[in-house]
């Protein structure tokens, strides 16, 4: 006994009690098909509802149809932008999950039949399901601003999912001469990540502000206020005073409305704005599968029970991430990896005819201000108890009076948290 | 040490129990889900200024928890010193970023159930870049100081004391800035121990540390 200490006695502990239910189980005796989730779209969503449920039960067929070969992540785009990274740093590959044993297919989910249960691809596939689960993230609202087409996209990238657009948005920014005039015009709400466009902001200042110093940047919002303001605004005063302009919407009657982008301009309903740069951050609604599913109501988005994930519309369907209404929770990566393992735990528990666990969920969001400089929310959250709303109970933001140590450490606890949550999706 | 042992046995039994139910427990599942994007799979985290928190031990861990959901020092005390057996919890104030808004979320049988989770996960330690001197140099001062509390070349959980080897360098040496200037407090033999090296090689001393702990792979 003196030998045995409490991390042995924990292991003998549970390894009888391994044996215990092994001998006591049932056997598990496939009672017809196997059973198959299908979930669309490889994203901060997708990618963790596939490996959960895999982990949580192997016999489940897994997959995960994603358009792209490669994945760049929205986060940590920023500082692609800004010049400080690579954008190779954010680019991930699907290799990992299929040695998970997730059937991973590269193709465009193209439409989903709600009554026989399957999906088809564009490659001219069809995947049968017993539940699927939508993670398309966003699509942007068609003639919600004038002009902005598939070539104006070029001119004026919007630069909202990462990849070749991340990229040219950085190269124009190179291309600019000194002393011109970025313009950034982010959206109104809901919206993919909240504090990104001022973050934006932040990352581009950086970059101008030491090989461009002439320049400026003029945010035309679409909104009154935005996510983490006061953090932000007391940012651009430290570090990049009079170089960033924020014009509210109440200013300019209601933000960009059109844009001519063979001319550079910018109009709102009362001015034109010619720029060098524009970033156009268009309003947005849920992925084009999810509307074409029928997933999506008079919003653009998806209604969904907020425990589960499960469409209120269609039964058996399921949609996570920036695509759902996730009342109470923001549009961000970790809400999506957070309600992609609650809705997982769901589908197991449901598949498995077993009760499902309380839910239980999270954000923690890093925006960089500066290479020494960031800042920070959080939050934990409960389902309300009439499941109207994902409810926080903790959480909040880098306070205002933050030390220039804590500013500093929250940087690397960025750093760290992508190098996490991207081993979470992709290893 | 036989007062302290029996303590451990209580609340070894107590974790027998759920540990048995924690193999399967969803709620545990779903709880310590909620942890693992910023610590990595299991807790043993990628990124290197969030630490690695598989195989803490539970009293430890329930500390380090209760210590960010209580600012107030006197309120942390009454919860410790409450009915839900954390008699063996120290209460050491701990400055944090992040983590005080977090851990304010989640209840105290919560906590105990992330506490015997990642307790009972197996520590994956990260390769890090060290240099060799360095790390012969930390070998000798751990020997020295720390081994006693921190027993194993800092590998064991078993005083209730942080697992040093194999942790983060950048975790380690924030932990140790935090400790030096007051912004977290600790056992006194431990504050003695820092003044010792302070006094004698200096933050010098504190670098070697970071290195000779990164150094341990296995």
């Amino acid at each position: 006994m003196k030998n045995l200490n409490r991390r042995d006695f924990i292991k003998l502990g549970s390894g009888s009690v391994i044996a215990g239910t092994a001998a006591m189980s049932i056997p598990h005796v496939a009672l017809g098909a196997t059973k198959k989730v299908v979930v669309i779209g490889g994203g901060a969503g997708g990618t963790i509802a596939a490996k959960y449920i895999k982990q949580a039960d192997s016999s489940i067929d897994v997959t995960l149809i994603e358009t792209n070969k490669e994945y760049y992540t929205c986060f940590m785009s920023n500082e692609v932008i800004g010049g400080d990274r690579k954008i190779e740093t954010i680019k991930h590959s699907y290799e990992g999950l299929k040695k998970h044993g997730i059937n991973v297919v590269n193709s465009i989910a193209t439409a989903v039949d709600a009554d026989s249960k399957v999906v088809k691809t564009a490659a001219g596939d069809s995947f049968s399901f017993d539940r699927l689960i939508v993670s398309p993230g966003v699509s942007f609202k068609d003639g919600a601003i004038e002009g902005y087409d598939a070539a104006a996209e070029e001119a004026m990238p919007h630069a909202w999912k990462a990849g070749p657009q991340t990229a040219l948005l950085r190269s124009q920014l190179e291309s600019m001469d000194d002393g011109g005039l970025v313009v950034i015009a982010p959206p109104p709400n809901p919206f993919r990540c909240p504090p990104g466009p001022y973050e934006r902001a932040c990352q581009i200042a950086h970059y101008l502000k030491h090989n461009k110093p002439k320049s400026k940047i003029l945010i035309l919002d679409a909104k009154d206020k935005f996510s983490k303001q006061g953090l932000f605004t007391q940012g651009w005063k430290a570090r990049y005073d009079g170089m960033i302009e924020w014009v509210p919407a109440a200013e300019t009657g209601g933000g960009i409305t059109s844009v001519d982008a063979a001319n550079m301009t910018v109009s709102t309903d009362f001015d034109d704005f010619e720029a060098d740069v524009v970033n156009i951050i268009p309003p947005q609604k849920a992925g084009k599968i999810a509307e074409l599913a029928g997933l999506t109501d008079d919003s653009g988005w998806c209604p969904v029970d907020l425990g589960t994930f499960e469409s209120t519309i269609h039964a058996g369907m399921y949609v996570i991430g920036d695509a759902s209404i996730a009342t109470g929770m923001p549009k961000s990566g970790y809400a999506a990896n957070s309600q992609a393992k609650v809705c997982a735990a769901s589908i197991v528990a449901s598949l498995n005819d077993q009760e499902m666990a309380d839910p239980s969920y999270v954000n923690t969001c890093y925006s960089l201000v500066a290479p020494d400089y960031g800042i920070s929310v959080a939050a934990v959250y409960r389902l309300a108890e009439d499941r109207s709303k994902i409810a926080k109970v903790a959480g909040g933001l880098t306070p205002g009076d933050a030390s220039a140590d804590a500013l500093q450490r929250e940087v690397q606890y960025a750093y760290s948290w992508y190098d996490n949550i991207v081993a979470d999706m992709f290893s | 040490m036989l007062k302290k042992l029996i303590a451990v046995c209580a609340l070894t039994t107590v974790s027998l129990c759920q540990s048995v139910y924690a193999e399967s427990d969803p709620n545990t599942t779903m709880l310590t889900n909620t942890c693992v994007a910023c610590h990595g799979n299991a807790g043993n985290s990628t990124g290197p200024a969030i630490p690695n928190i598989a195989g803490l031990s539970p009293i430890y861990f329930m500390g380090a928890m209760l210590a960010y959901k209580y600012d107030d020092e006197d309120q942390l005390e009454e919860v410790i010193d409450g009915d839900l057996d954390f008699e063996d919890v120290e209460a050491f104030s701990r400055y944090s970023t992040i983590m005080g808004r977090i851990a304010k979320g989640y209840t105290e049988e919560e906590i105990k159930l992330m506490a015997e989770y990642f307790s009972e996960q197996e520590v994956v330690r990260p390769t890090q870049t060290v240099d060799a001197d360095m790390a012969a140099a930390g070998k000798k001062l751990h020997k020295k100081h720390c081994e006693k509390c921190h027993e194993n070349e800092g590998r064991s959980a078993e005083d209730d004391t942080g697992v040093l080897a194999g942790q983060w360098a950048p975790y380690f040496l924030y932990s140790m800035h935090d400790f030096s200037n007051g912004e977290r407090a600790m056992p006194k033999k431990m504050k003695k121990t820092l003044d010792n090296i302070s006094s004698t090689v200096g933050h010098a001393g504190i670098e070697q540390l970071a290195h000779y702990y990164a150094s341990i792979q296995d």
